[in-house]
């Protein structure tokens, strides 16, 4: 773009003047906005429902918006306990009829279907997730829709090789599944949840997060385009009462849920004296421990990508930064001049780093964190960035002078808000990395592989990533330790999420 | 002969290596086969439930780092103390109604149990544990290392053969735990704390406590540092609502198995050990 004309009505760009990544100053970027013209959002949709898309028995529907324009993108169907019952019926006869009667092989190969099917349409998934739920579109296209199709692909080939996944035990479908997925990877969620399951022969009903339904209404079409048996999957819409109703539906034989540790308590206790089996997959406040010997601009690299990934809606989020005192300083300026050059703004432009807060809930309780963060005594550091007037954004922001007992430290903040703390020993940075209720992930920076190996094994969490940060793939187990949940998702190891063994 | 007037023994509880009276003072009544006292148990408190999580606590990193082969050696160490004071032990079963067969196999599989675990150890990593072939250039692997502290009430008509198969894959996973023995027939356990004492199991690893399940599985569910529960009886429906409950307060992981028959090779099972486990992944880039 030309450099001369126009300076006083162009918007604010950042500039600072310490920095010596100031690209902003001397460049613009234009703008690279993905094309939304080939994607088709219908004004309403319907549930998914033994393979037919039906109305909801109560005729209500929810709006959804685009949370970077706060415009209206289409209506959802609210389901009731009616529609819940009918989709459970539904995957009850799909399980005990054709889906049990089909050989593994087959099963396999529906899935498949899937995940090419996600491949082909990977564009239009990758615009509308992020037009639904405001992450950029860099994300959704190299993240989200192909981990999705991987995620297919891999569990799709276990269908009819699970006499080999558990030595000396029989496996055998647990029957039903309610699975109730969050907003924050709405599409991948779904194929975290939906792949093993069918792999491990069982049906699904599924519900989607009420801000985010709309890939999982696109891929109630892929379902039906893939063929596969009526009942066999069903995904239904709705906000926590619809939740409420699946996880008591008295003819469901599991539930698995990804969200936050609160809803998440709330479905175990809503479990106690049933024989449901549960996977749980909750919050999280991990810690990203960068030691002296670490390659301090990676590292700052990896804090970026620990803490702005999807705007921080992200449960193993690297969200406090234990950082060694002696280079303490010089990794905050370093963070500090890279977290300038990022760009918040339009999800569809290819350019931006983070996108929309998901919700005005969320963006609301993000607020109310920092206000929190400043009454205990938190220096706060935010980009001098612009941000769109329209919708729902968050500056990336530093919280410095805390300590472990601060709100902000203990509780997951769910945005772009990092807390940094600073340690002088190993042990010290491990026994506050331990110290929350959570348990999901940690990052380990250093050049010495025995202090990763040591300070790895130390950490109480599930996930570790030593020199790298937020990392996914179907082949990996994740989830958590202590209240960050229970079972894992991913791998050989998330397949006993779906089977019983005899 | 001479004349030996019998010395009775006194049956307390055993927290963090030492056998202490529970600190409420109170105790029950345990009774032989023939109706005749048997013992004067410590009726267990809440107090004594906190006490005991808290000392299992402080012996967890230690245990959990044990290398596996050592904590393989310990197991069978357990076994060779059975072994050697088997005729204490077949003696207190036949007080309680046990023949002196019965006595015996129950004594032999509970010795043979503490082996078949103590040879998982060191091999429930290499079977269950994985590397992971991700599509991107790390190196990613799985390794399993225990939940932490456990709560155990040990089934309550299996009060050794039954005690030994529910700790013994709890502590040979790195756990520690703490065990609400029988409470009819608890001086089995208090017998098994001696020889636990006297076979390099640091004190804490486990504990074993002596009470109602009525009055404490309350505060076993509920207790916010112990990490999952591990019963085998089946329980009342309330008691089962309640102890989900509590569970969710701090989502403790409660592991509920129906076994009845401990004789059978079914209830020993690595998969038993792998339910006290936790799957940890971790990732790190390749290149120069």
């Amino acid at each position: 773009m030309s450099q001369t004309a126009d300076t006083k009505e162009k918007p604010y760009k950042p500039t600072s003047p310490n920095s010596k990544l100031d690209f902003a100053s001397i460049w613009e970027y234009d703008p690279a906005p993905e094309s939304s013209d080939h994607v088709e959002i219908k004004d309403k949709y319907e549930l998914f429902i033994n393979g037919k898309f039906v109305k909801p028995s109560k005729g209500r529907y929810f709006k959804s918006t685009n949370p970077a324009t706060n415009k209206v993108l289409t209506e959802f169907a609210e389901a009731t306990q009616k529609d819940v019952d009918s989709a459970v019926k539904a995957a009850r006869k799909a399980f005990e009829g054709e889906w049990s009667s089909i050989s593994a092989k087959s099963r396999g190969k529906y899935l498949f279907r899937l995940a090419r099917m996600l491949q082909e349409r990977a564009r239009e998934f990758a615009v509308l997730e992020s037009m639904d739920g405001g992450k950029p579109i860099r994300e959704s296209r190299d993240v989200d829709v192909p981990l999705a199709a991987a995620h297919f692909f891999y569990y799709a080939g276990w269908a009819d090789k699970l006499d080999y996944a558990f030595p000396g035990k029989t496996p055998e479908p647990l029957g039903v599944c309610g699975q109730i997925i969050p907003w924050n990877f709405p599409l991948l969620m779904l194929a975290w949840k939906i792949a093993p399951a069918l792999a491990c022969g069982n049906t699904v009903v599924l519900k989607p997060a009420e801000t985010t339904s709309l890939t999982a209404m696109k891929f109630a079409e892929l379902v039906k385009d893939a063929g596969l048996p009526d009942g066999v999957v069903n995904i239904i819409t709705g906000a926590g009462q619809t939740g409420a109703e699946i996880v008591n539906h008295k003819d469901i034989d599991k539930i698995a849920f990804t969200g936050s540790t609160g809803v998440g308590k709330l479905i175990q206790r809503s479990l106690a004296g049933t024989d449901k089996k549960f996977t749980l997959e909750l919050g999280g406040k991990g810690a990203f421990i960068v030691f002296e010997d670490a390659a301090i601009d990676q590292a700052v690299e990896g804090v970026i990508n620990a803490i702005f990934f999807n705007q921080g809606h992200v449960c193993c989020a690297g969200s406090r930064l234990l950082v060694q005192e002696g280079i303490a300083d010089l990794l905050i300026r370093k963070l500090k001049d890279r977290m300038e050059s990022l760009i918040v703004g339009d999800p569809l432009d290819k350019n931006t780093d983070i996108g929309a807060i998901n919700s005005e809930q969320q963006y609301e309780t993000i607020n109310k964190y920092l206000e929190i963060g400043v009454e205990e005594g938190a220096d706060v550091f935010q980009c001098k960035c612009s941000i769109p007037d329209a919708g729902y954004f968050i500056r990336p922001t530093l919280l410095t002078n805390v300590s472990q007992a601060n709100t902000v430290v203990q509780e997951e903040i769910f945005g772009p808000v990092l807390t940094i703390q600073t340690f002088r020993t190993a042990d010290e940075a491990i026994e506050k990395a331990n110290n929350t209720p959570f348990g999901l992930a940690g990052g380990v920076w250093t050049d010495k592989g025995s202090k990763i190996f040591k300070v790895g094994s130390e950490l109480r969490s599930g996930v570790v990533w030593a020199n790298t940060y937020n990392k996914f793939d179907p082949t990996s187990p994740f989830g958590g330790y202590k209240e960050s949940g229970v079972g894992r998702e991913g791998g050989l190891h998330g397949l006993s999420a779906y089977l019983k063994l005899n | 002969m001479s004349e030996h007037l019998e010395v009775l023994k006194t049956y307390k509880i055993y927290v963090g290596g030492n056998f202490p009276r529970t600190e409420s003072g109170r105790y029950y009544k345990v009774f032989d086969s023939e109706g005749d006292l048997l013992a004067n148990a410590c009726l267990c408190s809440r107090k004594d439930v906190r006490d005991a999580v808290k000392t299992a606590r402080g012996a967890f990193n230690g245990w959990a780092s044990r290398n596996a082969y050592n904590r393989g050696q310990i197991l069978y160490r357990i076994a060779e103390m059975l072994e050697g004071r088997r005729a204490e032990f077949e003696k207190q079963l036949s007080r309680i109604g046990f023949t002196k067969a019965e006595a015996e196999s129950d004594v032999n599989t509970s010795i043979d149990r503490l082996i078949y675990y103590a040879g998982w150890t060191d091999k429930y990593q290499q079977v269950f544990g994985s590397v992971n072939p991700v599509a991107s250039a790390h190196f990613n692997f799985s390794i399993l290392e225990p939940t932490g502290v456990t709560g155990i009430f040990a089934p309550e008509n299996s009060p050794l053969l039954g005690l030994v198969s529910v700790i013994a894959p709890v502590i040979a996973g790195g756990n520690v735990c703490v065990v609400l023995a029988s409470q009819a027939y608890p001086t089995l356990s208090i017998l098994f704390a001696e020889v636990l004492n006297s076979s390099d199991v640091p004190g804490g690893v486990v504990n074993i406590l002596t009470g109602k399940k009525e009055e404490l599985a309350e505060h076993f569910s509920s207790h916010m540092d112990v990490n999952a529960l591990l019963y085998t009886d089946a329980l009342n429906t309330d008691m089962k609502k309640m102890i989900d409950e509590n569970a969710s307060l701090n989502v403790k992981r409660i592991v509920k198995k129906n076994i009845e028959d401990w004789y059978s090779d079914k209830s020993q099972d690595p998969y038993l050990l792998l339910d006290f486990q936790e799957t940890k992944t971790t990732w790190h880039p390749v290149g120069f």
